[in-house]
């Protein structure tokens, strides 16, 4: 499961435990990793599940992702609030939300820390890169949530015997109005030309000594010779 | 060839210093053919003959009040108006929480896709080639766009701002429009730092998990203001709520690249790397000698903190 996709969750429960009700769907997009995220998220809580799952998915990028993800919401039909993690770790790009919430017309709030629920409208406290921010906005909307918001509850045996009997509809391509060329690497908007991993080179000194007061001496030594302090 | 437009930003009423990194970025750009450098900031003439000055060509000032609200439903109008006034197929920003919102709605409202990130970009046939890391920094991947406007975000300590050059003349153009946001800001805390701002700080000491204690981190304050630095910490400690989230370095934290960079009790997962990899200079003080951090780092002590940290914070005293 990506990091950041249990605290989505997480936050989708917290708003249902506040409200004393509704439903969380769980959507994943993917092969057997994104089975087992929605069998998480059942467990954690959530009340049913989509799975998208197509030859097609192999290899797309995060905007033909966020086009399935805003068609497979759309068929899913009546929603107020869709969650997200912030970004996923493979790609680190953190477009997705952004994207679904501008294919579906909707408003997006970013980065959330804290989100609470007030009727037709929610706030939504969020992390900048040197602050917070605490908005507000009309339901319904599109918010990502960042490690900021707390601990993800752990799975308890009851919910996770419920799980078991929660549906998971499976959703293909052409399932939520998919063509084939929208699907596949050879249709990415942003063509991966190249992926390697960068050669690391270790040149470290150890500075030694018998103690680690002598090796803190040490260290001053050399950090004043390399006029770094 | 297009164009090359950069989209600045300003805090506190100028011009950001990334946006004049993401400047420095452009000119490379145009100088390898990608065309001309024009820059959009919400903003007066003033700011927009800043822009010229580190080395746009043209400038367009847009002076709706709504964009005051920062949201990318104001911006969007202008942007557009922006694009297709200057002809620019090329669009920057800053990777920064303004960057990472505008950016990926921008480029689905043109239906194009955008590179988070990036830490080199460059003409190739024409089109624009961007690299960024992915896998949690672990990897790095090279890639290209398929739609008409290509749209990316740099990353801070990247690229180098022109040096200012008021004598360089350009057009400012002014524009009116704005959308109407639907996102309500209600307020906004700036973190309290005391002192040098971490993404400035000629020399940032951090801690990590490995500390054990956040009262650790009295230790490696009194250490970084004695080297006159900023103080960070790894996202775990953060996590933990030892320190403020805006002294996190890391992928989804701050990018820094210091002088001197001494990491205290931090393993040196990439995510970590990928916020300070840039350090001239880095100094691991770690229990543990297979920590990636140790190998990385040009000078390093495999021993205790709680130790080595005081006598360090002495010598140096001592020097002084």
């Amino acid at each position: 499961m990506n990091p950041f996709d249990p605290q989505a969750t997480e936050a989708a429960l917290r708003l249902k435990d506040a409200a004393g009700g509704g439903k969380v769907t769980v959507i994943s997009l993917g092969a057997d990793s994104a089975r087992d995220s929605i069998k998480h998220a059942l467990a954690m809580g959530a009340d049913e599940g989509v799975l998208l799952s197509d030859p097609g998915f192999d290899g797309i990028d995060n905007f033909q992702t966020a086009v399935a993800l805003a068609r497979a919401i759309q068929k899913v039909g009546e929603f107020d609030l869709i969650l997200m993690g912030r970004q996923a770790a493979d790609w680190d790009m953190g477009v997705v939300p952004t994207g679904v919430a501008q294919l579906l017309g909707l408003p997006a709030v970013t980065i959330a820390k804290a989100i609470e629920a007030n009727g037709p409208t929610i706030k939504v406290e969020r992390v900048l890169d040197d602050g917070f921010q605490t908005v507000e906005t009309t339901l319904p909307a599109v918010v990502s949530v960042s490690n900021e918001f707390g601990e993800p509850r752990y799975p308890q045996l009851r919910q996770i015997m419920l799980a078991a009997k929660k549906t998971v509809q499976v959703w293909s391509a052409a399932d939520i109005g998919l063509e084939a060329g929208q699907l596949g690497a050879a249709n990415r908007w942003l063509p991966l030309e190249a992926l390697y991993v960068p050669k690391v080179e270790s040149n470290v000194e150890i500075i030694e000594g018998d103690s680690p007061e002598e090796k803190a001496h040490n260290l001053a030594l050399k950090l004043r010779a390399a006029k770094l302090v | 060839m297009a164009g090359i437009l950069v989209i600045a930003e300003t805090s506190d009423g100028a011009v950001s210093p990334i946006s004049f990194e993401v400047l420095g970025a452009a000119h490379k750009l145009s100088s390898e053919g990608g065309g001309a450098v024009s820059a959009f900031v919400a903003g007066t003439e003033a700011e927009a003959k800043e822009l010229i000055a580190h080395g746009a060509d043209t400038a367009f000032a847009a002076t709706n009040p709504t964009l005051a609200s920062a949201t990318a439903d104001a911006f969007l109008p202008a942007v557009e108006a922006a694009i297709q006034q200057s002809g620019a197929d090329i669009v920057l920003l800053g990777q920064t929480s303004f960057g990472r919102d505008l950016g990926p709605a921008l480029a689905f409202k043109l239906g194009s896709a955008i590179a988070m990130d990036c830490v080199e970009l460059k003409i190739d046939g024409g089109r624009l080639r961007a690299t960024r890391s992915a896998y949690g920094g672990n990897a790095r991947a090279e890639v290209t766009w398929k739609g008409a406007v290509q749209v990316a975000t740099v990353k801070a300590k990247t690229f180098d701002a022109l040096p200012a050059d008021v004598s360089r003349s350009g057009s400012v153009t002014t524009l009116d429009a704005a959308g109407e946001p639907r996102v309500k800001v209600l307020s906004t805390e700036k973190a309290s730092s005391e002192g040098v701002k971490i993404e400035d700080a000629p020399v940032v000491v951090s801690g990590g998990r490995g500390l054990g204690d956040p009262s650790a981190f009295k230790m490696l304050e009194e250490l970084s203001h004695l080297l006159k630095g900023a103080t960070g910490a790894s996202r775990a400690a953060c996590d933990l709520g030892w320190y403020p989230p805006s002294q996190q370095v890391g992928l989804t934290g701050k990018t820094v690249s210091p002088s001197l960079y001494i990491a205290v009790a931090i393993s040196g997962a990439s995510q970590h790397m990928a916020g300070m990899s840039g350090s001239k200079n880095i100094v691991a003080i770690n229990k543990d000698g297979d920590a990636n951090m140790v190998k990385v780092s040009r000078f390093a002590i495999v021993d205790d903190y709680k130790k080595v940290v005081p006598a360090l914070i002495e010598e140096i005293k001592k020097l002084n």
